[in-house]
């Protein structure tokens, strides 16, 4: 940090984020209670970032809970379980939980309601297996990163041994408002997340775990510290609540005192950042070889006749859920993942993936309309924004089209937290301008690349032309040469045939 | 199979967040005038029926300005003239102007600022200087004589105060009307001495004199409709920074900007120069600091940009007052600064995070 | 008088001098324009556009003579490009863009004849004689050449159907607000 740089840290002292009533409340104190197993159960065959997984099952098959349905596909994908014991009933296409409402591939499952585990295997201690090996079993339970990126697991493990990991940062914000499943998960099974955050400190190899957990879950706070106690390199810091602090390189700058360099990961800086609902997955997965079928979702909102808590199978839907908890009337607004960042769903029967951190059930007052007016610059997103962005340049760009004009402001570098929706008082939806132009532009890189493939395409096809006329024209040749060559030989024959003749 | 097509989304889909923190632009508008309200009642009580009259006035104008300014452009008016920024404009104009001022004087001003300063320039937000303060040097530049008759304070209700009707007949009449009643025409601090200096006649004479104007910060001297009482100003203004409305930055670093080098020209020279205190609480500074200056449209987006606008503001503020052709320099000290938001916001951006301030990507730590 | 008269003299001849020379020193001989903006075109020559394929499109947009969206393989997202390239506005709402096309083959009906095959500028449609003929869908730019080629109409053009991957959030609709004071 220079000496400029300094002065201005001074001025304006990183006041970055808001903070949101959190409405975490009755539903974090509510116990956990599972969802009754439903008749059918829809399991994406895409759960994750990278490619959807290739389905191994026929329809009509019986299949057992935990049993492998589809197989990881491609370098960066996850194998995806049965979630409960049943009859294969149809591979095809279910919506999506995703605002588009657009289809995705699905395995649906009929239930047969004895819910009985195939057999996974006898466990042994992960102590005792080579680090890779833990990351492949990692891999084999298809568990992601539960935090809602869904990015998965063992790659990122795998990823700790390449870049010589030294901290193993487990995130345990949950900044968003509403959401209490990592709170739940922490006071309810904290002696597992802590034994799965040391078998992920023994697949990185990393020396120390840093477990930071918002001021606002005392609980959540107090049952991991005492089920740390006696390991030294787990330590529990609460750090302040403020959204979005679970942002990955927040939490890691809050936690370490450093900046991730842009364009750049936590990793190049020696630090893995996992999820607490991750930690868990991974216990599950290494000591009682249990995939990842089942994930705690928050349901919430002011619709909610009685929020909580709900372990719920992957594939269950929305339905199942908040017919479940009741309804106390009809939401305005179904949303997945919590309100500053969950996608708006486009109806209910859609199903829970393993990324579902919540269903909220918004009332209209809840739900934050936009019905935008002109900005009057007053620069409370500038001052929301915890990446340093100057949102109403931006939108005023993308709304007249000026995608490279935003992208010179930082585009690139939002993280669309939400927090400048958030606070605008004009209402402007500041966050779908630059999810707009964030997915324009991606699609102007495809058509990019595809034209630049089709060029290449045209030039193979123009130089595979041309030979074949060089080809032919030297057949033709050469034939011409023969011919000629046959002709000559013929004259020459019958020249000598003609003149034997005659003498 | 449960693709029942999605007709809900299909039609548009909402993008996160999906809560709101619970501003609205009118609601800000609507705060603002709230803290300006002690200000003006203080200028109503101070100057009577004529001040009120001028101040209905100007802003109806305002609002007239703006009205029509969207019909013509074949939108609707109500809506617009509901998010409140057309009366806070001619509020603030009407603040600006001397209080026994002739009708003309704020409907001109009125018309001038949402028509010319702020519609022609696209409407709300889109404005490159402050409206009422390009309305008010505007009326200060074609009518320089209407613009600085000051009157001495006659307070509602004290003996000679003109009652409603003559109130209305002052301001309706102009400045004939007002002739009859030489005895309360008074002078500015800042004009005093500004006159008196250019005579050749120095401070310690100039303010010895017995007609002298004094300093006051309650505001009982001449001056503004609404800029005579620093301390209600101020009020109103920490109240704004309380609520959240506005920081610090800018009214701290006008005011400091004024004050210092006024400070510094005071001892070098206290012949000429008027001392801080003077400079601080007379005028339009502290309104100008407050409420003028820190307009979100024309002011720049960062905390130091903001600083960097503020002082700018001060300190051509006290080289306008004491090298200008005028006594009073705020108006365009804000003006000129204006110009230059542009530029602040250019140079000054928020530094990225995981970047410097250039924006290249930061070096990871050792 | 003379002076002057002198001086100017002298100014405009030194002026027109530099002007002379760095007409020929920076002379431009073609619209560098023309290779840009054929770079950003697909380079399939398909010949929708009316032009002899997308060099001779890219010199008639560079010299004005058709307009940014003359390119229904490019559609949208190249009319966009173009315009920033050429810095000119379009309203790109009015643009007809019926989103991406490729060609798909009704297998049924393929006589396997190898005609759309020879016509393919991308080599996109794969098949031998009698035998039935196929699209490889991320080779096909959709130009369209190959439809009328087939003599038993088993060739048609498809939108590309939008996945999840592809899926772009529309641009927010602003209407006028009706603000209130709460």
């Amino acid at each position: 940090m220079g000496l400029i740089e300094k002065f201005f840290a001074l001025l304006e002292p990183q006041h970055w984020g808001v903070h949101p009533d959190d409405h975490k409340r009755p539903a974090a104190d509510a116990p956990l209670r599972s969802l009754p197993l439903p008749e059918r159960l829809y399991i994406p065959l895409q759960q994750h970032i990278g490619a959807a997984a290739r389905p191994i099952v026929l329809v009509g098959q019986s299949v057992l809970k935990g049993q492998l349905l589809a197989e990881a596909q491609g370098a960066t994908s996850a194998a995806i379980h049965a979630s409960t014991s049943g009859t294969v009933a149809a591979i095809g296409d279910v919506t999506a939980p995703h605002p588009s409402g657009l289809p995705f591939a699905a395995i649906t499952l009929a239930a047969d309601g004895d819910d009985r585990w195939a057999d996974t295997g006898t466990a042994v201690d992960p102590f005792a297996l080579p680090p890779p090996e833990v990351a492949r079993r990692v891999a084999a339970a298809g568990v992601v990163g539960l935090g809602g990126a869904t990015f998965p697991s063992a790659l990122k493990l795998g990823l700790g041994l390449k870049a010589e990991i030294h901290t193993l940062i487990i995130n345990g914000g949950e900044c968003e408002p509403y959401l209490s499943c990592d709170d739940r998960l922490m006071r309810d099974f904290a002696t597992e997340t802590v034994d799965g955050i040391r078998i992920m400190l023994h697949a990185t190899g990393a020396k120390q775990a840093l477990v930071g957990i918002e001021d606002n879950k005392p609980e959540a706070i107090a049952a991991m510290t005492a089920a740390a106690q006696g390991y030294s390199e787990i330590a529990i810091r609460p750090v302040p609540a403020r959204y979005p602090m679970g942002s990955e390189k927040h939490l890691f700058s809050e936690l370490t005192g450093t900046e991730v360099p842009a364009d750049g990961r936590t990793t190049d800086l020696g630090a893995l950042v996992h999820n607490v609902g991750t930690a868990w997955a991974v216990h599950e997965a290494l000591r009682n070889n249990r995939p990842l079928v089942e994930r705690i979702v928050t349901v919430n909102g002011g619709a909610v006749a009685r929020p909580g808590n709900i372990r719920v199978p992957v594939g269950a839907l929305v339905e199942d859920v908040l017919a479940f908890v009741g309804l106390r009337e009809e939401p305005a607004r179904l949303v997945m993942g919590g309100p500053m960042m969950g996608s708006l769903l486009p109806h209910r029967r859609v199903p829970v993936v393993k990324g579902s951190s919540g269903i909220l059930a918004l009332t209209a007052v809840e739900a934050a309309g936009f019905d935008p007016g002109p900005c009057i610059r007053c620069s409370s997103c500038v001052r929301a924004c915890p990446v340093g962005l100057l949102p109403l340049e931006m939108s005023a760009r993308i709304a007249n089209g000026d995608l490279d004009g935003a992208v010179a402001f930082g585009l690139k570098d939002c993280i669309a937290c939400g927090c400048c929706s958030f606070v605008c008082p004009s209402r402007i939806p500041l966050v779908h301008y630059f999810n707009h132009a964030k997915g324009e532009l991606a699609a102007q890189g495809r058509a990019q690349l595809r034209n630049e493939a089709a060029k290449r395409l045209v030039a193979a096809r123009a130089e595979r032309l041309e030979r074949d006329a060089r080809e032919k024209a030297e057949v033709a040749a050469r034939r011409k040469a023969e011919r000629a060559a046959a002709k000559a030989a013929e004259a020459a024959r019958s020249a000598a045939a003609s003149s034997e003749a005659t003498t | 199979m449960i693709s029942e097509s999605a007709s809900l989304a299909a039609a548009a889909p909402i993008a996160s967040p999906h809560a709101h923190a619970g501003g609205r632009v009118s609601l800000v508008m609507l705060k603002v005038m709230a803290a300006l309200a002690p200000a003006t009642l203080f200028g109503f009580w101070l100057y009577g029926w004529p001040a009120i009259h001028l101040w209905l006035i100007t802003v109806l104008f305002a609002l007239l300005g703006e009205a029509f300014s969207l019909r013509v452009m074949g939108r609707r008016a109500l809506p617009v003239l509901m998010d409140g920024s057309a009366l806070l404009t001619g509020w603030l104009l009407a603040l600006s102007l001397p209080p026994w001022a002739p009708w003309w004087i704020g409907a001109t001003g009125g018309l001038f600022a949402t028509i010319v300063a702020k519609q022609l320039f696209g409407g709300l937000g889109q404005n490159l200087f402050n409206p009422a303060m390009v309305a008010r040097v505007a009326l200060l530049i074609s009518f320089p004589v209407a613009m600085t008759q000051w009157t001495a304070p006659l307070p509602l209700g004290s003996a000679g105060a003109p009652d409603f009707i003559h109130g209305l007949q002052i301001t309706l009449g102009g400045l004939g009307a007002k002739s009859q009643l030489d005895a309360v025409s008074s002078a500015t601090l800042l004009g005093h001495a500004k006159t008196e200096l250019s005579r050749g006649l120095d401070l310690f004479h100039s303010l010895a004199g017995e007609h002298a104007p004094t300093l006051s910060p309650v505001g009982a001297r001449a001056g503004s409709l609404g800029e005579t009482s620093a301390l209600l100003i101020a009020a109103g203004g920490i109240a704004m920074i309380f609520m959240g409305l506005i920081s610090w930055h800018i009214p701290l670093a006008m005011l400091a900007a004024i004050a210092v080098p006024a400070a510094i020209g005071h001892a070098v020279d206290p012949a000429r120069h008027l001392d801080a205190a003077s400079h601080v609480l007379s005028g339009a500074a502290m309104l100008g600091a407050f409420f003028i200056a820190t307009d979100y449209v024309t002011s720049p987006n960062t905390r130091t940009g903001q600083l960097v606008f503020g002082a700018g503001c001060g300190f051509l503020t006290w080289v306008i007052r004491t090298w200008g052709g005028y006594p009073e320099g705020v108006a365009f000290a804000v003006l000129l600064m204006n110009a230059l938001t542009p530029a602040i916001d250019r140079l000054l951006k928020p530094r990225i995070y995981g970047r410097d301030r250039k924006g290249r990507p930061r070096e990871p730590a050792p | 008088m003379i002076a002057a008269i002198l001086s100017l003299t002298l100014l405009g001849a030194v002026l027109g001098f530099g002007l002379g020379i760095a007409a020929k020193k920076f002379a431009v001989e073609t619209d560098a324009r023309v290779a840009e903006i054929a770079a950003l075109m697909p380079g399939s020559n398909c010949g929708q556009c009316g032009f002899p394929g997308c060099a001779g499109a890219a010199a008639a947009i560079a010299e004005g003579s058709a307009t940014v969206t003359v390119c229904p393989p490019g559609g949208k997202a190249l009319a966009g490009a173009l315009a920033a390239k050429l810095g000119i506005s379009i309203d790109l709402s009015g643009v007809a863009d019926a989103g991406p096309k490729i060609a798909a083959i009704a297998e049924e009906i393929c006589i396997g004849c190898c005609r759309c095959v020879k016509e393919c500028p991308t080599d996109a449609i794969v098949g031998a004689a009698k035998q039935i003929h196929a699209v490889m869908r991320e080779a096909c730019t959709g130009c369209g050449n190959c439809i009328d080629r087939c003599p038993t109409e088993a060739m048609k053009m498809e939108p590309v159907p939008v996945t999840l991957q592809h899926w772009v959030w529309p641009k927010p609709v602003v209407t006028e607000a009706e603000p209130s004071w709460a």
